[in-house]
């Protein structure tokens, strides 16, 4: 293709994202730097910022955990799919795909109902203690309505969800990596003498790790910033950026410091992209497609 | 009789800092089967695609028919090209395929009917119309290609190595095919290659190339007895190639013997590349020889022996089909025709030499640079 | 270690949809709660269909998915075969750009465009609403781009180059050979764009919730207005709904993909 029809018809694309990704940055940056009441350039938003300090490290711990929980339980579910039959993995991977496009709120919102005090996992355990109860014998000494757990509104309950919202993003890339895995790479590792666990930790993991660094990477930035699952399943202790800066906007109608706070979480992630392309990934960002 | 239809004048093609072509001056005529022949790298494809219109040399001009086209696109250019691996469109059966051409140049419907079903017989393929391009074999995709751009009715017709992706039985079949069809149309091909044996059998007019050069122009069997260069000779058959003197016309001296040969117009003892063809040399009792050596390595290669013979260092090959135990001393001789020789160039001392089919390849190279020193 | 994993897997898929079969239950429900199983109805399906305002903020949500995502396929398309024809350097320079949207997130896309729209509306043009249908069309289209040009990059650097030389070589111009022959190649890239742009677009909720006015509300956000208070049922119902048409999408996609796959398969081994 001659550069100059490459160049044609690319152009009109290039200046559409920096119009409408670029420059709403450098909007954002001009907001977080001016004062909300005088509309002078100011640091007040800066120094504000201080003070949700806790928040942000509070959102970072909790965003880093429920990545490792996704890795954890979602490499094992990718490395199966990744050695089915052909037909069977474009079905599962269709199905781990669907709850993503499926709206999170209302399957947010089955979680409360799922986990509530009067909920129904709590439902369940008392109805079954119940049940236990009526046997007579040692287990009559059963408190009535025993079993209900707290479940809700807890930190737990918090990661809970964003395990649950994030997970398809962390099963799909590693699939997608595991899957372009040369077996015959696995073939010459057995031939060399590795056992099965050898192979995987000398040569399955190694070779997973753009995938795992892709995956935590999906999940870290949008936990990172979510404002619902904390509000939904969270108390006023679990409160995360996301939802500081959604009150900004919103109610507090301080769209300087909600700009300011974004930033932050903007360079955040920033330097999380950076760590995952220096050691991994596809540079065409092609690796969750 | 036959016109020149196209001419290449001093093109040169550079990419990325690399001259690929470095000054091509070629004219084609009509009705020519033209084969560029030489090794990877060679600039051929270059070439080819040059004329093709898919890339725009750098300096130089080529001229159609007597007008310069370097800008003209291709799809604008009387000529048709058989790509490499086909290129066949899979969205389209057989008959759509070769009516792809037609029907873009908005030609009527029954025209299109007619010429399509015509070069469905000429390519042997009739009955394929509504096969898809997956259900057929690769000698069968090759056709297809070839009825595809033959349509058109092109004034040339361009071949990108197209015979390289199948088996030797089919490749002899398809070689025959394709000359059939351009004497039977009367087009001229440009055929691109790197085997030596097709564009020998197939060409009216071989052009070899290497390093982005014109080394030699000519008819198959004038390039075959009379290459000019130590390229060419190593390049096309196998040749062993000597060094030696020319001391008059029709005489010349090597390996310290003075030999009748029957090339002349070079200077008075002028250093040369002597050529002499493994199928030329006649295995005699070494009394009755011209030169005597050993043999070190025979090989059976089914029509004939491959059998390495050293003569002071020197490793000649010679095709015989007498067997020739290893380790016999046997005797040269050379008929005078068979004794071809060629100006010094900068490809003298790199081929023909034979020393790399021995066993004892690296202690002969210690050797061989011992001597020299 | 094979049926481990397999087990794993399938506890997984069930925490995967327990939610959802929560949801689909409760559209059946008599009662109001979410937790407690009165009775089995449809009646909240009936309620569904005669609810004008639900309704139109499902056609609002339809008509912003929809156009968003064929312009976003048709542009992106466009620019991915331009973007393929760059030099390496500036190839690089438009993925990084394609994959801001892509790595920021929701909430900082939602953030900037919404203070884009406001600066531009209020301070440059001096409007008092500046966030219209248009706004969030176009935060929908940008964020729809990367998906439909990493869904047909792939494809089209798979492609055959001298699939392109042939139709110009046959007499197509450079628009003719792309219509007639590479947009049959990249097919199936184009089509797995525009659906996954669809679907991105139909459940987006914190973008919107970010960028849209008072005049043009779609159905997630509503959603969230809603989930304030104890909701009502018939969202169930169209909860169910809409998992079952984005089910029968997929299906559909994964059938069509695997029958091509079959047919070329069946064909080479002719």
């Amino acid at each position: 293709m001659k550069k100059r029809n490459a160049v044609l018809l690319s152009t009109p694309y290039l200046i559409w994202m920096v119009l409408f990704t670029l420059i709403p940055l450098g909007v954002v940056v001009y907001y977080a730097l001016t004062d909300p009441g005088t509309g002078e350039f100011s640091f007040i938003n800066i120094r504000q910022m201080g003070m949700y300090l806790p928040v942000l490290w509070s959102s970072i711990l909790y965003s880093l955990v429920s990545a490792v929980v996704c890795l954890v339980i979602g490499y094992p579910v990718a490395y199966y799919i990744a050695h089915c039959s052909q037909t069977a993995q474009k079905f599962l991977y269709m199905l781990v795909m669907l709850p993503m496009c499926m709206s999170f709120l209302l399957r947010t919102l089955a979680w409360v109902g799922l986990l509530n005090d009067q909920g129904i996992i709590n439902n369940f355990l008392v109805a079954f203690f119940n049940w236990l109860r009526s046997l007579g014998g040692i287990f009559s000494g059963i408190p009535q309505d025993f079993g209900r757990l707290t479940l809700i509104r807890t930190p737990g309950a918090v990661v809970l969800g964003m395990v649950y919202n994030y997970l398809p993003y962390m099963i799909l890339p590693l699939y997608s990596t595991i899957v372009k895995i040369d077996h015959r790479l696995i073939e010459a590792a057995e031939d060399l003498g590795c056992n099965g666990v050898q192979t995987f930790r000398r040569v399955i993991l190694p070779l997973s790790v753009p995938g795992i660094l892709s995956g935590m990477t999906m999940v870290f930035v949008p936990a990172v910033s979510t404002f619902y699952i904390s509000q939904k399943m969270g108390s006023s202790s679990t409160v995360l950026i996301g939802d500081v800066i959604e009150r900004q906007f919103k109610q507090g109608n301080n769209p300087n410091l909600g700009a300011a706070l974004s930033i932050v979480l903007m360079l955040l992630v920033f330097v999380c992209t950076g760590i995952m392309n220096r050691f991994g990934g596809d540079d065409e960002g092609s690796v969750m497609v | 009789m036959s016109k020149e239809l196209i001419r290449l004048r001093d093109l040169v093609m550079e990419f990325d800092g690399e001259r690929i072509l470095d000054g091509i001056n070629l004219y084609i005529n009509d009705h020519e089967f033209l084969t560029l022949l030489g090794p990877s790298g060679c600039g051929k494809t270059t070439t080819l695609r040059i004329i093709g219109g898919f890339l725009t040399p750098t300096s130089g001009t080529v001229t159609f028919d007597g007008a310069t086209i370097n800008d003209v696109p291709p799809y604008k250019r009387q000529i048709n090209t058989v790509f490499q691996r086909y290129a066949l469109f899979p969205h389209l059966d057989v008959y759509d395929n070769i009516a792809f051409g037609l029907r873009v140049a908005k030609v009527p419907k029954n025209e299109i009917d007619q010429r399509v079903r015509e070069m469905l017989e000429i390519v042997s393929l009739k009955g394929y119309e509504n096969r898809h391009i997956d259900s057929l074999s690769g000698g069968q995709q090759q056709r297809v290609a070839i009825a595809r751009a033959l349509v058109n009715r092109p004034k040339v017709l361009l071949l990108d190595e197209p015979l390289g992706a199948l088996d030797l039985r089919l490749r002899k079949d398809m070689q025959n095919e394709l000359k059939r069809i351009q004497q039977a149309l009367g087009i001229t091909f440009i055929y691109v290659t790197h085997d030596q044996e097709e564009a020998l059998s197939m060409s009216d007019t071989i052009v070899v190339m290497d390093k982005g050069r014109i080394q030699q122009i000519g008819k198959p069997e004038d390039i075959y007895n009379e290459p000019k260069n130590a390229f060419v000779a190593d390049f096309i058959g196998e040749s062993n190639i000597l060094d030696g003197v020319m001391l008059s016309d029709y005489r010349v001296r090597f390996f310290d013997r003075t030999f009748e040969c029957v090339d002349k117009g070079f200077a008075e003892n002028e250093p040369v590349d002597v050529v002499i063809r493994p199928e030329d040399v006649d295995v005699v009792p070494p009394k009755q020889g011209h030169l005597v050596g050993k043999v070190t390595a025979i090989t059976f290669k089914g029509l004939n022996y491959d059998i390495i013979v050293e003569f002071k260092g020197f490793k000649w090959l010679i095709q015989s089909t007498d067997y020739q135990a290893v380790g016999s001393t046997i005797g040269i001789r050379l008929n005078p025709e068979d004794i071809h020789i060629m100006h010094k160039s900068e490809y003298s001392g790199m081929f023909g030499d034979y020393s790399s089919y021995s066993a004892e390849y690296d202690e002969l190279t210690e050797d061989a640079e011992d001597e020299e020193a | 270690m094979k049926r481990t994993n397999r087990f794993i897997t399938i506890l997984i898929f069930i925490f995967l949809y327990i939610p959802m079969a929560v949801l689909v239950v409760a559209s059946f429900n008599t009662g109001k709660n979410i937790t407690h199983f009165d009775g089995f109805t449809l009646q909240q399906y009936a309620k569904l269909f005669r609810d004008d305002k639900l309704l139109e903020l499902l056609r609002n949500s339809l008509i912003v998915s929809v156009l968003a995502s064929l312009i976003a396929t048709a542009f992106g398309t466009v620019a991915a075969v331009g973007i393929n024809g760059l030099n390496p350097k500036l190839r690089k320079v438009a993925m990084n750009l394609t994959n801001i949207p892509m790595t920021n997130p929701d909430i900082v896309t939602g953030v900037s465009l919404s203070l884009l729209f406001v600066f531009v509306g209020s301070r440059m043009l001096g409007q008092r609403n500046s966030l219209t249908f248009w706004t969030l069309l176009i935060a929908h289209v940008t964020f729809n781009l990367p998906y439909v040009i990493l869904n047909v990059m792939p494809k089209l650097k798979q492609m055959d180059e001298s699939l392109t030389n042939a139709a110009l070589d046959l007499g197509c111009t450079h628009i003719q050979a792309f219509f007639k022959v590479t947009i049959h190649e990249i097919m199936p890239g184009i089509i797995s764009g525009a659906i996954m742009a669809f679907t991105m677009s139909l459940d987006d909720f914190v973008i919107s919730y970010f960028v849209t006015g008072l005049d043009f509300v779609t159905l997630p956000v509503e959603i969230y207005s809603y989930t304030k208070k104890p909701i009502q049922p018939k969202i169930y119902a169209m909860f169910t709904l809409l998992f079952l048409l984005i089910f029968v999408l997929m299906v559909i996609s994964n059938v069509i993909q695997l029958m091509g796959d079959r047919k070329r398969q069946e064909a080479r081994n002719k």
